[in-house]
């Protein structure tokens, strides 16, 4: 494929497979192995089932606030599964399905969902820098990685990801124009899921397309089927080869559509029309992928049945090790923050332990 | 021990540190064939290249953002800055994200960056490129504060924030730029951050000072010398983390207190060493109340007479010792 071929100003959208799972685009489908085509959809099931059991576990009490990716999971992992090992992930906060297939560990996003800062403690060889809330600002830290990248002339490159709504902060604009004037070796994606918590996509911007935002940084945007996964896939590989080969930044748009709340927080009936919800899950991302494998004969029932019951198992016995046991001591209040804890840290730890032994300091 | 400017001392800290450490760039604005808008990375593109001295395009918060982003790779990133004002645009990249990655990361990551802001007043450059905003910085756990008042300190603190492994701000006083002073030589010679230093010993008031007034403070402290008034004379040097150790023991000594700086009073340092005193047992020693010396809480003026007035001069200084003496 190639990125001229589709003018983000006129609205041509790359896609190869369809809401139904027909590959309408055979030029560009990649050629995967069914063990690679059954590892993506594992990854999806595992994505959703998560999603599903964090809220379930959310409205019980037992997890904090929670920001599912529901109708998603094919902008996530497809985009992500076009990285090497050594590529870095530097994520907004919905990216559940490029984490998991970029080796983040299940434990790491239970924990980090639990409230333990634990959960961003990355094993060495994961490359993904924590969850970052202000929206758009971690998209600097992407074009940064980029250019230390080039300095050091590395070939790795970094994806980055923020939504339809982080594209209207300034910091979007100042990350973009500087890896445009600084080759970085970065690709922007945005999940567009249409809602920006409540405010509709059309009320962000007057720019017809967010894609076309990358003409004005003179480098490549295009719009992608962000449902589609083969297309996501693509579109990111292309966009990766050409950060290999030295010549900068791209930016996706992933057109796709946020089937549940923004967060645990969120009612989304307030804002939008079940009509529209329903119209959207005829294109969800892994009921067209999972039509496609069945029909190529790829993925049989019992395969199916199995690998859900599989991926729920992993999914509760890993909730189970953790609920309940958060691991931290008092230090790690402290211990964090600086390289070496400097020494008002210190006089804080040291009241705080004191207190917690019955006060005996507190009538100094 | 060499003579030279407080811009040339930073300048050699940094070019010693890049010789050694391929790591370490420099970004900002203006600051390659110009030189830096005060002229502080004057000719190091020469020795270093556009790949170590970049020039960015108006964006301080991409580049102090991008700093972070790269400081987490492994690289050391200088962040310079044309005015320390500036730095409101950049506070996003500074204070949600470069200080708090290591504690999000667990521990796991280090964030080396120094952030060098020249500020303060004394130029003629009025409100919007004048201020004095350490305070602010104070008050974000994560980052360390740093503002010498010396070239020598200048170099030896420099070094030290360089091969820091969390986010420095390294605040430049505008106005010491061209002023001189003798230099350490050693390549390897560093002053360590959180210990002040005492410029000057005394036996009646503690006066605690950082940054620009420190001059001030000594030509006032030296007057006084000659009434038999004796004022120890403290120079932070680091804010953050903060000398306690030095303030209270030199405050048990002389009984009295007095803080100088150039930025408005209302919610300034100064009430944070004014705490720091009255919540220790030095307090048992004072013989009078505490008083700061600061800016009076306005921006600063772009005319030349009332830009001099908005900020402590010698006088006010000194009506601030013989209140504290009650003369």
């Amino acid at each position: 494929m190639k990125f001229e071929d589709y003018n983000p100003l006129e609205e041509k959208v790359f896609k190869i497979m369809d809401k139904k799972g027909k590959i309408i685009n055979t030029d560009d489908m990649p050629n995967f192995t069914n063990d690679q085509l059954l590892y993506l959809y594992r990854t999806m099931l595992l994505s959703r089932t998560m999603d599903e059991k964090q809220l379930s576990y959310q409205r019980q009490g037992r997890m904090l606030t929670y920001a599912p990716n529901i109708g998603q999971e094919a902008t996530q992992i497809g985009s992500a599964y076009a990285l090497e090992k050594e590529d870095w992930i530097v994520p907004s906060f919905r990216e559940l399905g490029a984490w998991l297939i970029h080796g983040v560990p299940l434990k790491n996003i239970f924990l980090y969902w639990y409230g333990n800062e634990w959960g961003s403690h990355m094993p060495e060889d994961v490359k993904v820098l924590p969850v970052s809330v202000p929206i758009s600002t971690q998209l600097q830290h992407a074009t940064g990685i980029g250019m230390a990248n080039n300095i050091k002339k590395e070939n790795n490159v970094v994806l980055t990801y923020t939504g339809d709504g982080g594209t209207s902060g300034g910091e979007f604009h100042e990350a973009l124009n500087f890896a445009g004037v600084f080759k970085a070796p970065t690709i922007f994606v945005i999940q567009n899921n249409q809602y920006a918590i409540s405010v509709p996509r059309i009320e962000q911007t007057a720019s017809k397309t967010l894609a076309q935002k990358a003409i004005a940084y003179g480098i490549p945007g295009i719009q992608v089927d962000g449902n589609d996964i083969f297309a996501m896939y693509v579109a990111t590989k292309e966009a990766a080869d050409r950060a290999r080969r030295g010549e900068g930044p791209t930016l996706i748009e992933a057109i796709t559509y946020r089937l549940a709340a923004h967060t645990t927080s969120d009612d989304p009936t307030k804002y939008r029309e079940d009509a529209e919800v329903e119209e959207w899950k005829t294109r969800d991302p892994i009921l067209r992928f999972k039509t496609y494998l069945e029909n190529k004969g790829i993925l049989t029932k019992e395969w199916d049945e199995k690998m859900k019951k599989e991926v729920e198992n992993e999914i509760t016995s890993t909730f189970e090790e953790i609920e309940g046991k958060a691991d931290t001591k008092i230090e790690e209040i402290f211990m964090y923050h600086y390289e070496t804890m400097p020494p008002i840290l210190e006089e804080q730890l040291k009241e705080y332990k004191d207190f917690l032994e019955g006060g005996k300091n507190n009538d100094k | 021990m060499k003579e030279m400017t407080y811009s040339e001392a930073i300048r050699l800290a940094m070019t010693e540190e890049m010789r050694k450490d391929e790591n370490i760039f420099i970004i900002g604005e203006d600051i390659g064939i110009y030189g830096g808008t005060f002229g502080v990375t004057k000719g190091m593109i020469d020795e270093f290249g556009e790949e170590r001295i970049k020039d960015a395009p108006i964006s301080e918060a991409a580049i102090v953002g991008a700093a972070a982003g790269a400081a987490v790779t492994g690289m050391r990133p200088i962040v310079e800055l044309p005015f320390l004002d500036f730095i409101t645009i950049g506070m996003d990249a500074l204070v949600n994200q470069a200080a708090k990655m290591r504690y999000m990361f667990g521990g796991n990551e280090k964030v080396p960056m120094v952030v060098r802001l020249p500020g303060g007043s004394g130029t003629g450059a009025a409100a919007q490129h004048s201020q004095n905003l350490e305070a602010w910085f104070c008050h974000v756990p994560g980052l360390k504060v740093v503002a010498p008042s010396t070239p020598n300190d200048a170099k030896g603190l420099l070094k030290s924030s360089i091969r820091d492994d969390n986010p420095v701000v390294f605040i430049e006083s505008k106005l010491l730029y061209n002023t001189t002073g003798m230099v350490e030589e050693d390549p390897e010679f560093t002053i360590p951050l959180g210990k002040a230093d005492i410029k000057l010993e005394g036996s009646d008031i503690s006066l605690i000072t950082y940054g620009r007034m420190l001059k001030k403070a000594l030509i006032v402290a030296k007057e006084l010398a000659k009434e038999n008034i004796y004022i120890e004379v403290i120079d932070l040097r680091t804010l953050a983390p903060l000398d306690k150790d030095t303030i209270i023991q030199s405050v048990k000594k002389t009984g009295r207190a007095i803080i100088v700086h150039e930025a408005v009073k209302t919610g300034g340092f100064g009430g944070e060493i004014v705490a720091t005193i009255a919540e220790s047992d030095a307090f048992d020693f004072l013989k009078a109340p505490i008083i700061r010396i600061a800016g009076v809480d306005i921006p600063i003026p772009h005319n030349k007479e009332l830009e001099k007035a908005a900020v402590p001069s010698e006088k006010d200084i000194k009506a601030g010792i013989y209140r504290l003496l009650n003369k």
